[in-house]
């Protein structure tokens, strides 16, 4: 499975896309994980039995929660900033400034959750 | 700092084409999930979730109005959170959030898969696994 690009892996990993490109990537990577999660969730409810209790003991460790809910908050967060600047072209050119908020609403409320997750795996 | 000039064509000029829809659906169904997930954790603090359940099960409802998600809570009677409304708010987030993950998944498989043949086939498999998780999905939230 070759992949034929016009930039190689090395020049792609020093591109300089800055915060743009790294909500772009982190919204993929957050879509993917979702996409994921919830398609082994709903089978795993359909299936039920051992293989359903297995999926459950995977998705309420703490590790995968901390990941999962990075990738849902930070989805919905940069989603709904995606939304906002393409249903009101104009606030395109403010978009660095709106990730900036972005980041300001996003840290405190993962980082609120992540405590409570680790708080709980603790057995507090 | 140059500020650059966002230009907006026309919509006769731009095309109204599948993709071009499938654009404005993906942030338009964005709203709708913020819309019914706000919906349903107003729902359930209406419903006593506010002495009865912690956040983290008030959010786990709100993602997914779904019985199986209140059963292990301090919530004495499950009734008023199976009811056909409820299921009928958990099916409309369950169809509006396939669509949305669905072709986001395609979008970003034509990232990687540039022939015709290729992102035909991606498409057929797009749409084979949404109506099997569809189907799949109702079933669960109406039988369970």
């Amino acid at each position: 499975m070759a992949l034929k690009r016009n930039v190689s892996l090395a020049s792609a990993l020093r591109y300089k896309g800055q915060g743009p490109m790294l909500t772009y990537i982190l919204h993929r990577i957050g879509g993917v994980g979702m996409a994921v999660f919830v398609t082994v969730h709903i089978l795993a409810s359909f299936v039920g039995g051992k293989a359903g209790i297995f999926a459950n003991s995977i998705y309420e460790n703490w590790l995968f929660q901390i990941f999962i809910f990075f990738c849902v908050l930070f989805h919905a967060i940069n989603g709904l900033r995606i939304t906002i600047s393409d249903l009101w072209p104009k606030l395109i050119q403010h978009q660095r400034e709106a990730i900036w908020v972005e980041w300001a609403v996003f840290l405190p409320i993962y980082g609120i959750a992540v405590y409570v997750i680790i708080r709980a795996a603790l057995g507090g | 700092m140059t500020a650059t000039k966002s230009k907006s064509l026309p919509l006769a000029k731009r095309g109204l084409n599948f993709e071009m829809l499938m654009w404005i659906f993906t942030r338009l169904s964005a709203l709708a999930m913020y819309a019914l997930i706000l919906f349903a954790i107003i729902g359930a603090l209406i419903m006593g979730a506010r002495t009865q359940m912690n956040m983290a099960d008030v959010l786990r409802w709100g993602f997914m109005p779904n019985l199986s998600h209140v059963q292990n809570t301090n919530v004495p009677d499950i009734a008023p959170w199976s009811t056909p409304f409820w299921r009928a708010v958990a099916s409309l987030l369950l169809l509006v959030a396939t669509a949305h993950g669905v072709h986001g998944l395609v979008v970003i498989c034509d990232d990687y898969i540039v022939k015709p043949r290729g992102r035909q086939i991606v498409r057929l498999i797009s749409i084979v696994f949404m109506i099997a998780m569809i189907a799949i999905g109702l079933y669960v939230v109406w039988t369970l």
